[in-house]
């Protein structure tokens, strides 16, 4: 990371830290949405954008972690803060054990079957053998955490929403700072090697078949945690909740944000949180025609999402000053960036 | 320069008279001297989009009230917004409402599963969330829920009347049920269960669901009457309503058939089913149908027709749903005008809770509005109702409480 990345995270993280101090709490609790989000889509990022692989069922995935949480802070009272693990091992499994059997299937083979999954879903809850756990239609209403007693006394300015906010900022933090991780690495390579041209990759000695449905569970985990964060933050599940346009909606999300980017996953959660309500104020009639046309929009527009445009913007104005200021000693340094 | 004081004298003496009438006057937050904010959300996208009418029927209603002048001189300013029928954005739409707009209350938030993942929020914060637009009968709970509060008959009651009305007509029937697998189809079931008290399980001998989803209800139809029962419950929504009005006829089965309101409309869904097809079915009303003939010439109808062309005219006058949406503006109206000039959640909240044989001219005639402070349970009486080919035919009393 260059000196001057460095500092731009640290300007990010500071401003995310003192937002919600300068906000109101209705304003926080969307940030906190957006954050949730975020970490959804680039669980399904990794997935399609760097894997090749499409889902257009990652909204199951969003609702068993939001179902777990809830039934063990519910059922089991369970600490919020223990569900999250446990959400992401439950996914992490499902999601594996999904991808086994759509190793078969390829391209929109895929997409169908995911798109089984993410349909069924939110019917499946409803059975009535599960009902005892799942509340059935009803969902399950679960109590917002209050910030810890330590900190508030301590005299920080905190309420539930701040402190949600605060909570998920730090498991959004840790969950990108993995994923970038994983993603820079050879398992990164490796993915998207199979991405590009999967006989290539095998050639290289890479098992597809176990990268592929890797990928595919540690995907649904960061969409599964994703899902207990967002569980807590609204305090309710039901299956309406997961209807299928919540898979559509992570899908619009990482093409618009920018497929194959991790801070892509941001841009397009801010997209799907704000995006609509935008549309709403627009049109009472037909919102989600204006949402389409924002839609289409954006993808005409940023073909490479607006990570894509981020990106070009930001290489173009480093390449301006170290034109200007050092004679284009620090050209090295763009092609890196833009790579990513 | 002495012309110049007087109108300044005139303010100060204004702003040294009033606060002895603002001691008349209390206000919470999203109430002023000139208007009264009321927050509400509805599906004008996605899978319940057709409902979104009623918003549309009460934002117009609140424009016609506010060019008449309002209520006791103040304009009503009604923000509505989407939820698209998906909880968590109700709750999201709910506090932007509550904590930005700040408005007074919440006026007819659209949806069972929505109302419930705001119904511990709105209590919490204690803002009235007033009229809920759904048939639950959870919103009558004011022992733990004082700022939640329904408004039409609850499914529950209009379960145990149709059981009554079995028990009394056909005391040997064999039951078929047809139901909904949600809280709607459930809560009516139960009612008809509870109703009909220890002989439900000999009586019953069919129960079948189909999910909102499904595309037909054929095979359940065929199930039930396979089962021989001589007596269908029919508890469904539009859709499926006139699917099983017409496999019924088709196939030739000639049960008693109890339709449930919500899915009786003659607009929707008898005229679709077969005017033919739907003879002898027999629901519950508690609000005048536009398209049903006896009431023509009602003044009452002729006034919500005026209003409907003038303020909604995109509206579809045979739609229930903008009936619905008409007459419970009216009756918010009426809680508002109670109200008078002290406009705070509690006093709204007390007011809708102290509603006395109150009557909306577009409810049937005999029905009327009654609360009061252990009875959250605003509309509780219906009137049975059998279509003869050209409309409903009431008979009978009106039922319930």
């Amino acid at each position: 990371m260059t000196p001057r990345a460095l500092v731009g995270l640290i300007v990010l993280l500071a401003a995310a830290a003192l937002l919600p101090f300068a906000l109101s709490d209705y304003h926080v609790f969307q940030l906190t949405l957006v954050l949730v989000y975020a970490t959804a889509l680039l669980g399904l990022n990794m997935l399609t954008g760097y894997n090749g692989q499409i889902s257009l069922g990652h909204g199951a995935f969003y609702a068993i972690g939001a179902y777990c949480a809830a039934i063990l802070m519910a059922k089991w009272g369970v600490p919020y803060w223990a569900t999250l693990p446990v959400a992401g091992a439950v996914c992490l499994a499902a999601g594996f054990l999904f991808g086994l059997p759509a190793l078969k299937l390829e391209g929109l083979y895929l997409a169908l079957a995911t798109f089984a999954l993410g349909v069924s879903l939110p019917q499946l809850l409803k059975y009535h053998l599960i009902e005892q756990w799942t509340g059935g239609v009803q969902g399950i209403t679960i109590l917002k955490p209050d910030p810890p007693a330590l900190l508030t006394d301590a005299g920080l300015p905190l309420n539930p929403d701040r402190w949600l906010y605060f909570f998920t900022l730090a498991v959004t933090i840790v969950m990108f700072a993995l994923a970038r991780n994983l993603l820079r690495g050879r398992i990164g390579r490796a993915m998207v090697a199979i991405r590009d041209h999967p006989v290539a990759a095998q050639a290289m000695g890479v098992n597809n078949a176990l990268y592929k449905s890797l990928t595919f569970g540690v995907s649904a985990m960061y969409t599964g945690v994703a899902g207990a964060l967002g569980a807590i933050a609204v305090q309710f599940v039901a299956p309406d909740s997961f209807g299928f346009f919540v898979s559509l909606a992570f899908l619009i999300g990482i093409v618009v944000g920018g497929l194959g980017s991790i801070s892509g996953a941001l841009y397009g959660a801010l997209f799907i949180q704000f995006v609509p309500n935008i549309a709403d104020s627009v049109s009472k009639a037909a919102p989600w025609a204006i949402f389409g046309i924002f839609i289409i929009a954006f993808v005409y527009l940023m073909p490479a999402g607006i990570a894509g445009v981020v990106q070009r913007a930001r290489a173009r104005v480093m390449r301006g000053e170290s034109q200007s200021e050092t004679g284009g000693a620090k050209q090295p340094d763009t092609p890196k960036e833009a790579v990513q | 320069m002495k012309r110049r004081l007087v109108p300044i004298a005139a303010l100060l003496a204004a702003a040294l008279t009033s606060p002895a009438a603002l001691a008349q006057k209390k206000y919470d937050p999203g109430a002023s001297d000139t208007e009264i904010k009321i927050g509400n959300t509805n599906p004008y996208s996605g899978p319940a989009s057709a409902y979104g009418t009623i918003g549309k029927t009460i934002a117009a209603y609140f424009k016609m009230l506010n060019e008449h002048g309002g209520i006791n001189g103040r304009k009503i300013d009604f923000i509505s917004y989407d939820d698209g029928y998906s909880p968590p954005k109700t709750v999201e739409m709910a506090r932007k409402l509550v904590e930005q707009d700040q408005v007074l209350f919440l006026f007819q938030t659209l949806g069972t599963p929505s109302n419930s993942a705001i119904h511990q929020y709105m209590n919490a914060k204690k803002v009235p969330q007033l009229f809920v637009a759904t048939g639950a009968s959870k919103w009558n709970d004011p022992k733990h829920f004082p700022w939640t509060m329904g408004w039409q008959p609850n499914y529950h009651t209009e379960g145990e009347i149709y059981a009554h009305d079995i028990l009394q007509t056909k005391p040997n029937a064999k039951i078929g049920v047809l139901y909904q697998n949600d809280d709607f189809g459930k809560d009516l079931l139960k009612g008809l269960k509870d109703g009909l008290g220890a002989k439900a399980k000999t009586m019953i001998v069919k129960e079948v669901s189909y999910e909102v989803t499904d595309p037909t209800v054929d095979s359940q139809i065929v199930q039930l009457q396979a089962s021989g029962a001589d007596v269908f419950v029919n508890i469904t929504t539009p859709k499926a309503a006139a699917q099983a009005i017409r496999k019924v006829y088709d196939i030739g089965w000639k049960p008693v058939h109890y339709l449930n309101n919500v899915g009786a409309s003659v607009g929707s869904v008898l005229k679709p089913a077969g005017f033919d097809k739907s003879v002898g079915v027999i629901t519950t009303l508690y609000y005048k149908d536009y398209t049903d003939k006896q009431w023509a010439n009602d003044p009452a109808m002729k006034k919500f027709e005026e209003f409907m062309k003038k303020y909604y005219p995109d509206g579809n006058l045979a739609d229930g749903s903008n009936m619905y949406g008409y007459s419970v503006a009216r009756t918010l109206e009426v809680v508002l005008r109670q109200a008078g000039d002290n406009l705070t959640r509690a006093n709204i909240m007390k007011q809708a809770a102290a509603l006395k044989d109150v009557t909306i001219d577009t409810l049937l005639p005999g029905i009327k509005i009654n609360t009061s402070a252990t009875d959250f349970a605003p509309i509780e009486s219906v009137q049975l109702a059998r279509f003869n080919g050209q409309q409903y035919e009431l008979f009978g009393k009106v039922m319930g409480r």
